[in-house]
């Protein structure tokens, strides 16, 4: 029921010309209706008008005569019968209407004495004359007319005019006289220029919605073809111009738009000619950076080897600048890799991935670190495996930087990672419990060189640059990448990655902040929450690495 | 990590040649070699390099891919085309197209700069040990007949000619036919890598190792691809 409906809905939503065309088309409708029918009631007026004057004062006169003939007969030698009387009026007034006759005549008696003959001419039924008319002229005792259908005795009726008037028949009483006007021959111009009227109306108003057609079509056209080069333009196709005839309003239109797209052509292609001149740059800077830096590096390496051999002073200073050059080599990597993004030459390779084996081998290398701050990294998959498209260097790389990340921040308290995936998206929460993140912080961790703690960002490593990497990694795949904290309570991050690379998802598989309301770490509420993720990561993990209890240390 | 052993002689470990511009890194090198027992040759001109290989004859090269006069890809291809000896690159360039560029030139793996000593030594003592697991002296996978001890692999009369790397990566799926191997297992496996992650290298060596061996390279029926984990040698 509903679907011819919402197709005309989608239409009139889609189609300017299907909108133009209904709109015109029932409006010149409404104007047509209305002109049609104040058009006939005019002529309809104009034609009974001279009708009825005719009518009335053939009436008039026809009375006169009968009043007469009535006034000579109460007069002359013998009065005659009643019956004779009306019968001679009948004749005579029946005799003027001519022939064929163009009236009728009917004497009715107004009493109801049974006596009093009635007469009427052509086989007109008593029952032509409306009762209210009958009440009109007993009441007033003057002429009076109106619009009825006259019937005959054989049953025919034909429309009608009908006058009637009181006259009084001498010894029998008071009588009306009636005139039946035909208006058969008015009825059939009527009729006639009605329909003349009617078709007229039609055809104008399938007239005008063609020329709307036409016109919205001349309009509509080059604009979808507009529409239409524009998407090819968007799309990529910088040499898509429209074509400029004529020189009207549309012409304008084209050409302005070629101006546009001129313009946007022009600024895409510099912008492209400065993105490949940086990454010539980046990559320049980098070969030229990188070949002494690597002659540096195994230097200090051979040295730092024999420090042994040195006093004390040298020997700490080959440690210095070994670390130091550790800390040179990984900036000056993040901030090529940054470049890169910034050029917009980062590309994605991706492949079919499982994200489990991918993370124990991340937790297996971050052992060390782990150890050094005595804490234990564990792991909860609930979906195993788990297959993403991504690419496997970049997502190694987000993860094992949230790994690191927590590992340094957990102040030696635990860090639990935890995967899970539903259709559309597989999330990966790295959750530490030390220091936490101020209010506000969660959104600035992932600034290029922030440091949550101006004091410690001496002593521990990082370039500041790692959040910002793994930001625009996940970015490149059309993920999220999100953090939440809470002072004492230790921070979450979680990524969520879309199934297929570029599809889009509307929520995580992972929630993140459990448990950053619950007050500071340490307290009672914590100890529950253990038990909890205890609870959890027994029931739903197989990971040989939750083997190990949950320990947390730390105050 | 001391598994050159069948290779040493007078305790000399392997001869290295190293082909870079840069003198100061050159000199480095041959120092840090030294240190560790190899006996390095240089030269510092790519249109040099294919010359003074036929002359010292290297265990391995050691070839960076910026060069003047020739470029090291090319440098690469022109070893690669009369010798299978092991190619090492030193890259300033971790970027995808120049990697990829440089292994499908035929280089068995790469470095990219700056790097640690140890972590060079090890990629080359990865890439000139011999394996030496317990290995039966024949082995069958489809048509081909792999002779470990031999280093050769035929099929029917026809000797295939590989680079020791396809040849260990093949004698690796050919040893447990029908086992999937991940990339990261056959990084262990074949290159030596612990944790590293670039996936890349066995893709190139697969796709090189396909080129020589399978009858059809675009629908291989020897070193079959398990979609989303690894490769496994195809059907018994």
């Amino acid at each position: 029921m509903l679907a011819p409906f919402r197709w005309g809905r989608k239409i009139w939503r889609r189609s300017l010309s299907f909108r133009v065309t209904t709109s015109t088309l029932l409006l010149s409708a409404i104007v047509v209706t209305i002109l049609g029918f104040s058009l006939l009631s005019r002529v309809t007026t104009g034609l009974l008008d001279s009708k009825d004057r005719s009518a009335i004062s053939e009436a008039s006169s026809g009375l006169g005569e009968a009043q007469r003939l009535l006034d000579a007969a109460n007069t002359g030698p013998a009065t005659p019968s009643a019956a004779r009387l009306v019968d001679s009026v009948i004749a005579t007034l029946g005799a003027r209407s001519g022939s064929p006759s163009a009236f009728d005549v009917l004497l009715l008696a107004s009493s109801a004495n049974t006596d009093a003959p009635e007469r009427g001419t052509n086989l007109v039924a008593v029952s032509s004359i409306p009762v209210e008319l009958r009440e009109s002229i007993a009441s007033t005792k003057r002429q009076s007319w109106t619009y009825s259908p006259i019937v005959f005795l054989d049953g025919r009726t034909t429309p009608g005019l009908i006058v009637g008037a009181p006259l009084t028949v001498p010894t029998v009483g008071p009588y009306e006289l009636y005139y039946l006007f035909n208006l058969d021959q008015e009825q059939e111009t009527l009729d006639l220029v009605s329909s003349a009227v009617v078709g007229a109306g039609i055809i104008l108003v399938i007239l005008v919605a063609g020329v709307a057609l036409l016109v919205t079509r001349q309009v509509v056209v080059p604009v979808r073809e507009a529409a239409r080069i524009a998407r090819r333009f968007s799309s990529g196709k910088l040499n898509e111009r429209m074509q400029v005839k004529k020189e009207d309003d549309l012409a304008q239109l084209a050409t302005s738009f070629n101006e546009m797209a001129q313009n946007l052509a022009l600024q895409i292609r510099q912008l492209e000619e400065l993105s490949l001149l940086q990454q010539r740059f980046v990559s320049d800077v980098s070969h030229e950076l990188r070949t002494p830096l690597t002659t540096i590096r195994m230097a200090a390496d051979v040295m730092y080897e024999d420090r042994g051999a040195f006093d004390a002073a040298n020997a700490r200073s080959v440690e210095l600048l070994q670390e130091q050059l550790n800390r040179f080599e990984s900036l000056l990597v993040d901030l090529l890799e940054i470049s890169r993004f910034d050029a917009g030459a980062a590309v994605l390779e991706t492949d079919r991935t499982d994200l489990v084996p991918m993370i124990e081998r991340i937790i297996h290398a971050t052992e060390p670190l782990a150890e050094r701050n005595s804490l234990k990294v564990r792991f909860a998959a609930y979906e195993r495996p788990a297959f993403v498209e991504c690419d496997p260097r970049r997502i190694d790389r987000v993860i094992r930087n949230l790994v690191d990340n927590a590992i340094e921040h957990a102040n030696g308290t635990g860090v639990v990672i935890e995967l899970a995936g539903d259709s559309d998206s597989v999330a990966i929460t790295v959750r530490d419990f030390g220091v936490g993140l101020m209010p506000g912080e969660a959104s600035l961790v992932f600034s290029r060189f922030w440091r949550a703690d101006k004091a410690r960002a001496r002593t521990t490593g990082g370039t500041g640059l790692g959040l910002a990497i793994a930001l625009e990694d996940v970015r490149l795949h059309s993920g999220w990448l999100e953090a939440q904290g809470e002072p004492g309570s230790g921070a979450c991050f979680r990524l969520t990655l879309p199934r297929v690379t570029g599809e889009s998802f509307n929520s995580s598989p992972l929630s993140m902040g459990e448990g950053f309301s619950e007050g500071p770490s340490g307290g009672s509420d914590a100890g529950a929450d253990e038990l909890a993720i205890e609870a959890s990561l027994s029931a739903r993990t197989r990971d040989p690495l939750d083997t190990a209890p949950w320990q947390k240390g730390g105050p | 990590m001391m598994s050159a052993g069948s290779r040493t002689d007078s305790g000399v470990r392997g001869k290295v040649l190293v082909v870079d511009d840069d003198l100061a890194l050159a000199e480095m090198l041959g120092i840090v070699l030294r240190g560790e027992g190899f006996e390095p040759v240089f030269c510092s001109d790519g249109s040099e390099a294919l010359r003074v290989f036929r002359e010292s004859r290297p265990d391995i090269v050691l070839l960076d891919l910026m060069l003047p006069g020739k470029d090291g890809v090319d440098v690469c291809r022109l070893i690669r085309a009369e010798s299978g000896t092991p190619i090492v690159m030193l890259t300033a360039k971790s970027d995808t197209i120049d990697v990829v560029v440089g292994l499908e030139a035929g280089a068995d793996d790469y470095i990219v700069k700056p790097f640690k000593p140890k972590e060079l030594v090890a990629r080359i003592r990865a890439r000139i040990r011999r394996n030496e697991e317990p290995t039966p002296a024949g082995l069958q996978i489809g048509d081909l007949a792999i002779d470990v001890t031999g280093h050769s692999v035929r099929r029917g009369e026809e000797s295939l000619s590989l680079t020791p790397l396809e040849f260990d990566l093949l004698l690796c799926l050919a040893r447990k036919p029908g086992q999937v191997f991940t990339r990261e297992a056959l990084l262990e496996e074949v290159w030596g890598y612990r944790h590293s992650a670039d996936t890349r290298l066995v893709n190139v060596h697969v796709q090189r190792l396909r080129a020589k061996i399978e009858h059809d390279p675009e629908r291989p029926d020897i070193v079959l691809t398990v979609r989303g984990v690894g490769y496994k040698a195809g059907p018994l």
